[in-house]
This record gives C-alpha cells, structure tokens and sequence, in this order.
C-alpha cells in the first residue's frame, strides 16, 4: 500500500549454469535468496517492492532444467520446461492431452512462451489484498482482509480454509493431480520425490506459503507416470473473460473405461481452496458404476460436500456442482 | 565507451562455480541514482560511488549494442531508455497489455517482465528491427497493418505487430480464430480487434507472398 511502483529494488542477480552451483547459491543465501524461474508471478512482487529479496537466481540458462524426456515409461519434464514447449510436445500431446489443454489454458502467448510448468505450479495466490501488500496473515499480519464482513471475496475458497481464504491459482496443477504426477524436489545433495497432493500445502500448514518449497529446495522436475497414458480426460477452466485470465475454478479428470463402465477415475478441481482438490468421494461414488447421467448428477452432489461459501462467491458451490458433473457426463456414452 | 568495461567479479571463495560472468555484481550497492535514465553521453561517466556498472552487450535488430544494465532493470527499459528504441511501449509494465511485446530468439516476449541479463547472447528484435535494413522497405506484417488500417490511436500497434511476426513463425496460414488466440496477449483499448485481425490474416497473405 502506498508503495512506489514500477522501479525494482536492487538486488544481487545470479545466473548458475547448473542445478548443483543453483543449490549451493540457495543454501549459501537461505531466505535472503528468490528463484526466478519464468519471472511472471515474481515481477509483480518486485515492481510493487512487497517482495524485497536481497538475491534473485536466475534458473534461466541452466538447460537440462527445460528438458522433456522418457523416465521409465512415463514423462520426465523439467521445472524450466516452457508452457508453449508442452503445448507444442508430440509426446505429451498423445498420451497425456490433459496436460496439454491445461498448459494451453494458461494466460496469454507470451505468457506460456516465457511461463515454465516449475513457475506455474509454485506460483503464489493472487488474492489482491495479499498482492497489494496488505498485512494480512498470509503475509505475516494478524487478520485475513478477505474474510472481513466487507470484503470483496468473489475469488475466494469455498473449501480449505483456514484463517486464509485464497485460492491456488494454477491451471497446470489440477491436471498433474489427476496424472499423478511426482515433483523432484532437491536441496543440497538431497532429493525428494513428492506426489504432486503432497507438494501444495493449505495455510493450516503454513499460512506464508503454497507449497512444500522451503529456502534451499529446487523444484528439478515433474514426473508423469504411464499409468493414466491415453486415457479419457476432461478439463474445464472458467474464467470471467474469453480471452485469457486466472480461473475462477478448473476441473480436471482422467477416466479408465471397462465397456461403459468406470474402471478407475481421477477428479480433481482448482480454485476452490488454498490447494488444488482431488476429490475422492467423487472418485469412490464413480467407479464401478456405469457412466450414466444419473451417475453424473450424483457425483456433483457428491463433490460439494461440506463447502463454505464467503458473502459474494456462494457461485462457486453451483460451479463446481456442475464442472465436476460434466466431467463424469463427458464419459458417458 | 569499449574502454569503461568495469565488470567486477567477486570470487566469494566459491572457485568451482559456474556463474555467467559481468553479473555476478553487488547489485545491492547501486544507489537509487542508479535509476535516473543517463544520455549515452553520461554512460562513459564514472560509475556512482560503491556501484558495479555491468557493460553488456546486446544483439538487437541485427546489431551489437554495448549498454550499461543494472541487475534489476527489465528489457524494455533498456530498449527504451538506454538503446533508445522507443517504438516498445510501456503500457501496464505488468505483462496483461503486451505494448512492450518484442521478439527473442524469433519467440514472443513481454519485455516488461524479463531481465535485460536473460537475453544476453539471445537475438532481440523491436517494431524497429522489422523493415528491411538496405531498403527500408517495410516487414509484410507492417505493410499490411498500414493497408487495414488496423489501429487508431496505435499505441498498441508496436506490440499487436510483432505478435503477429511471432505468429507468422509458427503458423504461416493461420485462421481468423487461430489469429484470435495468438494475438490473445495484447490489449487494445481502443477496441479495434477486428480491424486488427483484418490485419492479421492481410499479414498473413503477405507473408506467404513474400
């Protein structure tokens, strides 16, 4: 509030050329250290100087980090890996278009051509009181703005609250969850390998971050396994404009079909909660059954369960009632 | 100015690492005079007390070009107000307008928001790299928005044409809706899109002319 725009505070720029000196500058610095990846969420904290880092590194010319290659018999796609360059993957593409339509939902050309699935994932919310450098408890303070009797709370969770009412902004993530997908996560010499529900982390957490990402951790790459290659999938993202914005909720789900029967499904939604939402209950009451409209209606009401809405976003309960319900209707015959 | 090359590297007792020279600097040091845009004449100029000038060079529009880049600074600063090109506008400095859209490596880029530091060794082209350097004869792209008509007040038109170059690389025959999506990352408030789409698929002809 009241700050200066525009002007970035200076700060010590560091460009490694490998993930191993990228560590080793992340661990010499601690939280004093920022990393850029594609630089789209972190050029906003900086030009509104609500994000002061004393040393920014630069992941951009480390290169085996932009790499997309076979892992076993699934994908193994690096954290620096472009939008556009999955977009644009005759692999990925194939057998798994969910990521594709998702990374294709995000923002603008420009955007992707300069965004990185790593950045997309890891970003932060946009709740505006938290951007615009209201101390709220987000941001270290004692109040959340957003859950005030008069707050503009349109955007904001209907699920996972705690304290903090905001939303996960990714339009990637909800597509990793249904794929199963696992984050390499490394600090120092040592790697963690977390599943993609395990990496974000809701604010009776840690209410100052997202993720499981700490000083000194890199997130490398993503991992999609074989196990939900080439099957059905369904994503949804619906925002206020045509033409590109955050989602006001997402959904994404992969199916395994048996005839008309579902063998196995996956059903995940964003922009309900703190974390994307994989939605088992939904999951359970699904499979086994034959896909049918009745099934559909059913698994609706199901992923509405015990949701909360804030004064002005009660339209996200019908919302997600009927992302989740077209997304089963998309496998019935 | 090739003799004011005052990189400073600081060692830090890390020897084994591989960091890209001339940025290594104490960028924490600048002082906030560090903002105030010098002329080209004042860029010889001692540096400020306690600062790390960094001289880099830039390949823009087909040209290397030395410049004085603080760590912090974004590309379209440096377009602007050290290299002069002007022709890329600030808009939003919020990559939502895309008035600061240019060309790196043949991909398009907001120059708002990236680092003028990541696009060293890449080949930057502005709205004024696109005529022909020996003739001067317009890009296709260009000879077409001026044919359309496609702006009125224009300032966006810088951006929205070197979308449309960016587009021309990787579809040469775009429909109207694919050059809807494509142009999707700039705004124009005039509200012109479809004369700038008229444009687009008249660019497109050109192109494929040419």
């Amino acid at each position: 509030m009241g700050t200066i725009r525009d002007m970035i505070a200076p700060f010590d720029f560091f460009q490694p050329a490998t993930v191993d000196d990228a560590l080793a500058l992340l661990s010499e610095h601690g939280d004093d250290a920022w990393v850029l990846a594609g630089g789209l969420d972190s050029f906003d904290w900086f030009k509104d100087r609500i994000k002061r880092p004393k040393v920014v590194v630069d992941l951009g010319v480390i290169e085996s980090l932009s790499a997309i290659s076979e892992s076993g018999d699934g994908l193994e796609i690096g954290a620096m890996a472009s939008l556009t360059s999955i977009v644009n993957h005759a692999r990925i593409r194939a057998d798994y278009p969910l990521l594709t339509t998702a990374a294709e939902h995000v923002a603008t050309p420009q955007i992707r051509n300069q965004g990185t699935l790593g950045g997309n994932v890891s970003q932060d919310t946009r709740c505006w009181y938290y951007r615009s450098g209201w101390p709220c408890y987000r941001a270290g303070g004692n109040t959340c703005y957003a859950a005030a009797p008069q707050a503009m709370n349109r955007e904001h969770c209907i699920l996972g609250a705690s304290r903090c009412v905001a939303v996960s902004p990714s339009d990637t993530a909800p597509a990793l969850f249904a794929l199963d997908a696992t984050m390499v996560v490394r600090h120092g010499r040592r790697e963690r390998v977390i599943d993609a529900e395990d990496f974000f982390i809701g604010p009776s957490t840690d209410i100052t971050r997202m993720t499981i990402l700490e000083a000194g951790d890199l997130l490398t790459s993503i991992r999609i396994p074989a196990q939900w290659a080439g099957a059905r999938v369904y994503y949804e993202k619906v925002r206020d404009r045509g033409s590109w914005d955050f989602a006001l909720e997402s959904v994404a789900a992969a199916f395994r079909m048996d005839g008309d029967m579902v063998a196995d499904a996956r059903v995940v939604v964003n922009g309900v909660a703190p974390y994307p939402v994989r939605l088992e209950a939904v999951e359970r009451s699904i499979i086994g059954s034959r896909a049918s409209e009745d099934l559909a209606i059913g698994a609706g009401e199901v992923a509405i369960q015990g949701v909360r809405s804030l004064r002005h976003n009660d339209y996200k309960v019908p919302m997600m009632r009927n992302l989740v319900k077209r997304a089963v209707r998309s496998v019935v015959a | 100015m090739a003799e004011v090359e005052v990189i400073r590297v600081f060692e830090r007792n890390v020897p084994r690492r591989s960091f890209i020279k001339g940025v290594i600097a104490a960028g924490a040091s600048v002082s906030s005079a560090g903002y105030l845009f010098r002329s080209p004449g004042l860029l010889a100029a001692t540096s400020l007390q306690g600062s790390t000038e960094r001289l880099v060079t830039l390949r823009v529009n087909g040209q290397q070009r030395r410049v004085d880049v603080l760590p912090q600074e974004t590309l379209a600063m440096t377009l602007r107000y050290k290299l002069g090109l002007t022709g890329t506008k600030l808009g939003c400095d919020r990559a939502e307008c895309g008035a600061c859209t240019v060309l790196i490596d043949n991909v398009t880029h907001y120059g708002c928001s990236m680092f003028t530091h990541q696009v060293r060794g890449r080949e930057v082209t502005t709205i004024e790299g696109l005529e022909d350097a020996d003739t001067g004869a317009l890009h296709p792209v260009q000879q077409a928005v001026l044919e359309e008509g496609g702006f009125q007040c224009a300032f966006c038109a810088p951006g929205f044409i070197m979308s449309m170059v960016g587009m021309l690389e990787t579809n040469p025959n775009p429909t109207r809706e694919e050059a809807a999506h494509a142009l999707s990352g700039n705004l124009c408030r005039c509200g012109d899109y479809q004369k700038i789409l008229n444009s687009a698929m008249r660019a497109a002809e050109r192109a494929r002319m040419a």
